[in-house]
């Protein structure tokens, strides 16, 4: 299970499953959702990458069918939302949601039982619980589990409805790193069978690992949309140079120096996206001396997900 | 990508357990159903796990959670109970009822003093208790409630002397000895019944002793046959506010509870019937409804002998249309309210008022005529007043007819209020 590089999986159909267009949502004077497009295809897993308050959770939301939208128009499995066949709709998604919290009394197959119930087709709570590891926790009280234990939980009711498709918001927020992994592993899992995955994020590392496609979102935008390994070159470069400075040298200086695609600076905090290290470190080193700066820290590494976010936004993924 | 969990078995194609019928023609093989198909009739509806019914799994929940808290279980079981049991025995039958009164000690002291006459001739009498007090003390004993009124001695006779020939008796009574029959006071609250009462029975006694005649023949027949006790008339009500106390609460809570815990908008993003949602609160009432109803008339029956002469069948309809009624009231309140302090001061204020006005401590009859077409409607009036013709009168369910109907009207129109607007986010 290697990071999903690919750009377009064999089991990712033609077929349109979720798609909005001109899609607005407003809370008061807050716009939450301006205007966005996206089309996620059938048996693809898409993520929404963004900072909290992106709008990530209200797009999700609106697919879901819990949020209704001011403006623009929405198809999930190729309808809309009220024009009276929502229940069928319903039959074939599953939902995760960012802050449920179960009943602490019902034990692990009870709450399952009683979600595969609402569902005209699905699976056996014992298989859900098999797939999620959950078999020793089957007859614990929900109110024992640990985080990661209960968020598969979530996962597990979410499919024991043997949906199409999948909506997961924020999965693996607050899990321990092994819980994490866990839980990309059955997310991966449900993809691996032809499933569709619609999922928000705020970790570059689980939109990169898991989805086919990602949109950048910030202020209710898709500020980017590709694979994340396209989102990654389109910084035309492989590596990102990290340094703060207690001193100052002008952006457009560095920009002139060999080997160097870009400058983003805040407060003496500099982000250079390079295409090789190699040539442009001792050009940096001799520019930060003839200005007669002093170099505090400085980081190299191979450029991610976050570092487009800090490329078109000028701010970080986790304190936007 | 590190593999920290890399010794692990994890779940995939192979390892994962064979789906079900169902899902062997749904989307995890890959063959992903056009839009047309949704909730195609062609996809077997069933699949191996026995129990797909949700409104009885929603319903099975409820329960489960309920039984599990025993904080509620004391509640809608133990706490009636000991209210019955505490109930019963402040108004437990002890012979005649006494009352309570003081007498304003008039500065000499002594058994010369007008006061320290009267309170040895009320000594004697076994249905007045009298303590001597001095002014100060009288009064705020009557303003405390710890005697019903005070008797003030008739200023004048503080001068007259004793005279022991009075003492002498000839009826049970002792004769009060000759005071100025001038000038005596009872000071009292008229609004307070038991003040009432004992200014009634004070002033009877003193006027006889003082040498009044009654004018008619009239003879007292004491009544106290099972069925007309005070307890006879406090279970049927007890019953009545329990029905309503654990209709209300036991579903406000746990609706309001669902939505901060997000979990009612996780079910609204799945197929479920809102009202299978609604009904199975309703539903899971129906096995507490019978558990409380005879933990509490059979405590009565046991402890003191009230017994039901209604039909037993007919108890059961006039209980399961109250508890009804208050489910479909406890989810209107639920219906819209967002924190457990806003369904609790919600709660208060739709219960207080039936609390004090539908006749469970007393005849709602009591009080004012104008307000008299309110109270008759409220549920829990409804609720009593038919527990009461079953349990203590003993008369057929046709006789309540209109309080059944005041009730199911309160159920069904609250449950479609609640329906209509209950919020799921």
């Amino acid at each position: 299970m290697l990071a999903t590089a690919s750009t377009q999986p064999a089991n990712v159909s033609e077929e349109v499953a979720l798609s909005c267009r001109s899609l607005v949502k407003r809370y008061g004077e807050v716009v939450a959702v301006d205007g966005i497009h996206l089309e996620v295809r059938m048996g693809e897993c898409f993520g929404l990458l963004g900072p909290n308050g992106a709008g990530k959770t209200t797009t999700v939301e609106i697919f879901e069918g819990l949020t209704i939208p001011d403006g623009g128009r929405v198809e999930v499995l190729g309808q809309g939302w009220g024009e009276g066949n929502d229940r069928a709709l319903r039959e074939r998604l599953a939902v995760q949601l960012q802050e449920t919290q179960f009943a602490d009394r019902l034990t692990v197959v009870e709450t399952i039982a009683m979600f595969r119930s609402l569902y005209k087709r699905g699976w056996e709570p014992d298989e859900v619980i098999r797939l999620v590891e959950l078999e020793e926790k089957r007859d614990a009280r929900v109110g024992k589990l640990s985080g990661g234990q209960k968020q598969r939980l979530a996962i597990a009711c979410a499919l024991a409805a043997a949906p199409d498709v999948l909506f997961l918001d924020e999965p693996t927020t607050g899990l321990d790193p092994q819980a994490k992994l866990q839980l990309w592993d059955l997310i991966e899992t449900f993809r691996s069978r032809g499933g569709t995955i619609l999922l928000t994020t705020h970790y570059m590392e689980e939109a990169s690992r898991l989805c086919d496609r990602v949109a950048i979102m910030d202020h209710g935008k898709v500020i980017a949309l590709d694979t994340p390994n396209a989102l990654v070159e389109s910084l035309g470069a492989d590596e990102i140079v990290e340094f703060s400075l207690d001193g100052f040298v002008a952006d457009d200086r560095l920009s002139r120096l060999p080997g160097v695609r870009g400058v983003r600076s805040r407060d003496g905090n500099y982000l250079l996206t390079v295409s090789s290290v190699a040539e442009a470190l001792p050009a940096l080193l001799a520019e930060v001396e003839i200005h007669q700066a002093r170099l505090v820290g400085l980081a190299t590494h191979t450029a991610t997900l976050e570092d487009v976010f800090v490329t078109l936004t000028g701010r970080k993924l986790r304190d936007a | 990508m590190p593999d920290v969990i890399g010794a692990k078995p994890r779940p995939s194609l192979e390892q994962t357990p064979p789906p079900t019928d169902a899902v062997k023609t749904g989307p995890l093989t890959g063959a992903a159903p056009g839009p047309e198909a949704s909730g195609a009739p062609s996809l077997p509806a069933t699949s191996r796990y026995r129990s797909v019914n949700p409104l009885l799994e929603l319903t099975l929940a409820r329960i489960r959670e309920f039984v599990r808290e025993p904080e509620a279980v004391f509640w809608v079981f133990v706490f009636p109970v000991l209210l019955a049991v505490a109930l019963g025995i402040a108004f437990r039958e002890t012979g005649p009822a006494t009352v309570q009164v003081a007498v304003e000690a008039d500065g000499r002291q002594g058994p010369g003093s007008s006061s320290g006459r009267l309170m040895e001739w009320l000594e004697g009498r076994s249905d007045i208790e009298a303590v001597l007090l001095s002014p100060e003390e009288a009064a705020r004993a009557l303003r405390t409630g710890r005697v019903a009124l005070v008797l003030q001695p008739s200023p004048s006779a503080a001068a007259a002397t004793g005279n022991p020939e009075a003492g002498e008796t000839v009826s049970p009574r002792p004769p009060l000895p000759d005071l100025d029959s001038e000038g005596l006071v009872y000071r009292y609250d008229p609004t307070r019944p038991d003040s009432r009462v004992a200014r009634l029975v004070l002033d009877d006694a003193l006027q006889r002793s003082m040498g009044r005649e009654d004018v008619a023949r009239v003879r007292d027949e004491a009544v106290a046959q099972a069925g007309a006790r005070y307890i006879d008339f406090l279970i049927p009500g007890l019953v009545g506010l329990n029905l309503m106390g654990s209709g209300m609460w036991g579903l406000g809570f746990a609706v309001v509870q669902a939505r901060t815990r997000k979990l009612l908008k996780l079910l609204a993003a799945t197929p479920m019937r809102r009202t299978h949602f609604l009904l199975s609160f309703m539903l899971s009432r129906l096995i507490f409804l019978a558990l409380e109803v005879v933990a509490v008339v059979s405590f009565g029956w046991l402890a003191f002998g009230v017994s039901v002469h209604g039909s037993i069948l007919e108890l059961g309809v006039i209980s399961l249309v109250g508890s009804m009624s208050f489910a479909g009231l406890g989810l209107l309140v639920a219906a819209r309210t967002r924190t457990i302090e806003g369904v609790s001061g919600l709660m208060n204020l739709v219960m207080l008022p039936m609390w004090l006005l539908s006749g469970t401590f007393f005849a709602a009859t009591r009080f004012p005529e104008f307000w008299q077409p309110v109270i008759q409607v409220l549920p829990l009036t409804a609720l009593n007043d038919a527990l009461r013709a079953n349990i203590n009168e003993g008369l057929p369910l046709a006789a309540s007819l209109p309080d059944v109907l005041v009730m199911a009207a309160w159920g069904s129109a609250s449950f479609l209020l609640a329906l209509r607007w209950f919020r799921w986010q």
